[in-house]
């Protein structure tokens, strides 16, 4: 098992709710501090977007947020050395594209990552019947492609994206892109529960999640929260890392049971 | 010229094997909440091909409604200027001004056989928005046509021809504005009404079955060309047959007609829009083809006076195509585009669409270098009417 399905594993193991936070890689200046503050207030893993010029599953925050990255400069490569400087002491996934893995090639892509110290791997439009080249490269290299698995895959699907998916599963809250919502969709408590069934591997909600009541609400039967447009809204907007942390914190708290 | 091979007669223009590959190319490449809906079209595109009632539906259409089958103009004056014999067919004339139209009315037919109630589409030029609309319109099927906003500002007509149509205009304003960034943007609206909605998808591009199924619906291009030229030409048929590629959709269905023939075929495309020409493998869109990138990954933008050939990929098929050899692409220029479209408007009394210029102005460049030699039959599809370019065309003189 890879470092990062180890980590997710016992969290869950131990009671422990799995907090997610998403961040643009290159979004900022700063952006490496951003990493440190998400570990300070509780993050178990951090995804970091590597920004794609078209980013179809992406709604209109990550889309600002990867764009204003893109205009200044990153690359694979440089926020993969900032990964790497920064180091952070949990796991790191990283969030792409597959034109972004299939340009290097998938092996060269994931031995990179990899050399950086990132232990996961997401592909949103590399779906389970598309992903066998990028898998075999992620687990020579030890990296866990997570797949996800979506409130219209058929149950026939789901048991298949649960027995495929490594580090943990990546439950899509509802049919939208990524970006906040006053309400997770109704399905994604149905789809959790689907994908229970076919795996013990920890099953993450994501998509929408933007306030620690949805937080709480989630922690009520997902494993963890994946949180990124509510984060990256509020560095857009001119948050400082503080208030970010803080932001964290607050949705880490909601993941505590109560009392 | 000297890789313009000779046609083979390749196995080529059949359904795509596994999951949509042309050779390496094509695929599902979309997320995960959309897989169901492409496999949802797929089962219901296949069921419908292969049932003689939805394609003698599609017929009727299309011989009522769209006028076809569109004739074979052989360009009489342009011709002796050239020496050789060139044939137009005529998509300009089909109904709403370009082939668009016959692949909208398949794929809407074809949604509501699957009881969808909406159509989605995504636009660059603005043509294949008109011809959603006009389906929508004739099947009582509300349309929402996502198009950049710098696409909307230079095709002004035909978004408001669109509205007149009673569809919706949705404004794209993400990246660079215009085609590649509405396809985008057609997948996350389809995302989140994928229950109701039909995405009518406007090319010859995109996941499994799209780049199949288009073809599919475009074939009549070149099934009428070929009996048009076998009724008309002592060689049965043309030495050339040529085509401009955006997607892809009028060269695919054009090409399919004659792919089994000796002919040679040619895809042309714009200068700043050449996938295969200038791209490399990529996956954009919801599938694997030639794309234009950097070195990372990033999708280039396209430039081109046309804004349906304004798209830094190309459908998978064609990418296929030219790895065989079995096809050929070459690109031109916007001042040949221009000089084209000029030529062709004061010989032939026909006014193009900028897009389609681009396969005029290959063949007056390759008439005059020998690359067609004289005497030698080219039939040039003419996939569209250029009224929706002339504001562009007034700007420009
Ligand atoms: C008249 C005309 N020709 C050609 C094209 C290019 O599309 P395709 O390559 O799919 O035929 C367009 C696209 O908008 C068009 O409007």
């Amino acid at each position: 098992m890879n470092a990062l399905e180890t980590r997710t594993r016992a969290a869950r193991d131990a009671g422990r709710k799995l907090l997610l936070p998403y961040v643009t890689g290159g979004v900022t200046d700063d952006w490496g501090d951003l990493l440190r503050a998400a570990v300070d207030a509780g993050a178990d893993a951090i995804e970091i977007g590597f920004p794609f010029s078209d980013p179809t599953l992406d709604g209109p925050v990550i889309q600002q947020s990867s764009d204003q990255a893109l205009r200044r400069g990153a690359t694979t490569r440089r926020i993969l050395d900032e990964i790497a400087r920064v180091a952070p002491p949990v796991p790191v996934i990283a969030f792409s594209y597959a034109n972004l893995v299939l340009r290097p090639g998938a092996d060269a892509y994931c031995a990179a990552l990899a050399d950086a110290g990132v232990g996961g791997l997401i592909v949103p439009d590399l779906p389970v019947d598309e992903m066998a080249p990028v898998a075999a490269a992620a687990q020579a290299h030890a990296l866990d492609l997570a797949l996800l698995a979506a409130p219209s895959t058929p149950l026939r699907r789901c048991a298949d994206i649960a027995r495929r998916s490594r580090g943990f599963v990546y439950a899509v809250s509802l049919m939208g892109t990524t970006g906040a919502r006053s309400r997770p969709h109704e399905s994604a408590r149905e789809l959790v529960r689907c994908l229970r069934e076919e795996t013990d591997l920890p099953v993450v909600l994501g998509f929408g999640i933007a306030a620690p009541g949805q937080a709480a609400e989630a922690a009520g039967y997902a494993d963890g929260i994946a949180v990124g447009s509510a984060l990256m809204r509020r560095l857009l907007d001119g948050a400082t890392t503080a208030q970010l942390g803080a932001f964290l914190a607050q949705l880490r708290a909601a993941l505590e049971p109560a009392g | 010229m000297d890789h313009l091979l000779p046609g083979p007669k390749t196995a080529v223009s059949r359904r795509p094997t596994g999951l949509g590959r042309f050779g390496e190319y094509g695929g599902r490449f979309v997320p995960e909440s959309l897989v169901p809906a492409c496999a949802e079209v797929e089962q219901a595109f296949t069921d419908a091909w292969a049932d003689p009632l939805f394609r003698a539906e599609l017929r009727h259409v299309l011989a009522i409604y769209v006028g076809r089958p569109t004739p074979v103009t052989p360009a009489a004056r342009l011709s002796a200027e050239l020496g050789v014999n060139l044939l137009l067919k005529r998509e300009d004339l089909a109904h709403t001004g370009s082939h668009k139209i016959n692949n909208v009315l398949g794929q809407a037919l074809l949604a509501r056989r699957m009881g969808k109630r909406r159509l989605i589409a995504e636009t660059g030029a603005g043509q294949h928005g008109v011809a959603t609309a006009t389906a929508g319109a004739l099947l009582g099927m509300p349309t929402t046509v996502l198009m950049g906003e710098r696409d909307i500002e230079r095709q002004q007509l035909n978004v408001f021809r669109m509205t007149m149509l009673g569809a919706e205009v949705i404004p794209v304003t993400s990246g660079t504005r215009t085609l590649k960034d509405a396809c985008s943007e057609a997948l996350r609206h389809w995302v989140t009404s994928v229950e109701d909605s039909y995405y009518c998808l406007g090319s010859a591009m995109g996941p499994h079955p799209y780049p199949w199924m288009v073809r599919e619906f475009q074939r009549v291009i070149g099934d009428e060309a070929r009996t048009q030229c076998a009724a008309d030409l002592a060689t049965g048929t043309p030495d050339f047959v040529v085509a401009c590629v955006g997607g892809g959709s009028n060269a695919a269905g054009t090409f399919a007609g004659f792919v089994d023939t000796p002919a040679l075929l040619v895809g042309v495309e714009a200068a700043g829009g050449a996938a295969i020409s200038a791209g490399s493998p990529g996956v954009l869109h919801g599938f694997r083809s030639k794309v234009l990138q950097d070195e990372h990954g990033q999708i280039a933008e396209a430039h081109s006076i046309a804004a349906g050939l304004d798209y830094p990929g190309v459908g998978p098929e064609h990418a296929y195509l030219a790895d065989l050899g079995r096809a050929s692409y070459v690109c031109v220029d916007d001042a040949e585009v221009l000089a084209a479209t000029h030529r062709l408007a004061r010989t032939e009394g026909i006014l193009c669409a900028l897009e389609s210029a681009h396969a005029v102005a290959w063949v007056i460049r390759a008439a005059g270098d020998g690359t067609i030699p004289p005497d030698a039959t080219v039939l040039l599809t003419l996939s569209g009417r250029g009224d929706k370019d002339m504001a562009t065309l007034m700007e420009l003189s």
